[in-house]
């Protein structure tokens, strides 16, 4: 189901829980199918006597996955044009992410009617985790 | 790096599609997928980063034989300088974009270009000294098609951040 032209209005938002509750098996599961072994993210062993920190954390590329999950359940299955982000807080097991988006602009490319929004994901203290943009073909 | 061949597999889109929490029947169920607006199993949005797994030479895989910088009797199986990730300054991915030109499906097999990007400097608040560096990657399909360009941009830390 795609978005249609007629039905957006800037300022429309669409938000989803993406993660409640955070694991390290799920981070476990995004190295194996990433291919992103970094022990940062998998082994607590090295992560707190090595480098230095509390605990593993999830690898940027999981928010911005799990938030892409987002963007393609509002925009539809294969509508995306371009989607980025900029990784701004670190994701931590436990933590629950809220992913939404918000229509900034409605406007034509070569011909085809789009949609740019602006990207934001947040924990469960409010604190943005993930900020960023995307663009999506809409039904004209 | 180079990924010469990074062969679009339908099981290696569905584990991705799994890690991400995402169960969206085109990701792995070829039937409901055909009913779809693309009419075929996709990758999600950031599959691409995927082509790690066939990247010769990729730094965050093991290597078979060789000492792994992660844990096993000890806390680490290789002593790294404070500037390779195992002191207190370490690398981390600090942006990442793409731009969707063509449909990817299951069958396909694509080749990445990587081509280098701007590098700068600035002082952070939380990691001391941050330096970033640009790469861009085409992943081009089968048919010479360009299908994603991706960009990313890494931060090397001075010091553990807080």
């Amino acid at each position: 189901m795609a978005l249609s032209k007629s039905n957006l209005n800037v300022g429309d938002q669409h938000s989803e829980q993406i993660v409640d509750n955070l694991t390290r098996t799920q981070i476990i599961q995004y190295a194996g199918a990433s291919g992103d072994y970094n022990p940062l993210h998998t082994d607590e062993i090295f992560t707190t006597e090595i480098a230095g920190y509390p605990t593993v954390f999830a690898h940027g590329m999981l928010t911005m996955g799990m938030t892409g999950k987002m963007l393609t359940n509002y925009v539809g299955d294969g509508r995306l044009t371009k989607y980025g982000v900029r990784f701004v807080a670190q994701v931590w097991p436990g933590d629950s992410l809220t992913a939404t988006a918000t229509v900034e602009a409605i406007r034509e490319e070569d011909g085809v009617s789009v949609v740019d929004l602006a990207v934001s994901t947040v924990n469960q203290d409010g604190t943005e985790v993930v900020k960023g943009s995307a663009t999506a073909r809409i039904d004209g | 790096m180079a990924t010469e061949h990074f062969p679009i597999e339908a099981g290696h889109i569905m584990l991705f599609a799994r890690s991400v929490g995402d169960a969206n029947p085109i990701y792995y169920d070829a039937n409901a997928a055909a009913d779809t607006e693309p009419g075929h199993i996709i990758p999600p949005p950031t599959f691409v980063q995927s082509s790690a797994q066939f990247t010769e030479g990729y730094n965050l895989r093991p290597v078979i034989g060789e000492p792994w910088f992660g844990s096993g009797k000890e806390p680490t199986g290789i002593q790294r300088d404070s500037s390779g990730g195992g002191g207190g300054g370490t690398g981390f991915h600090a942006e990442q974009h793409y731009e969707y030109h063509a449909p990817i499906q299951p069958g396909d097999v694509l080749k990445a270009v990587d081509m280098p990007g701007n590098s700068w400097e600035r002082e952070g608040r939380r990691g001391g000294t941050l330096k970033f560096n640009e790469s861009i990657t085409e992943y081009y399909n089968q048919d010479g098609v360009l299908v994603v360009t991706a960009r990313s941009v890494g931060v090397q830390t001075s010091r553990v951040v807080e």
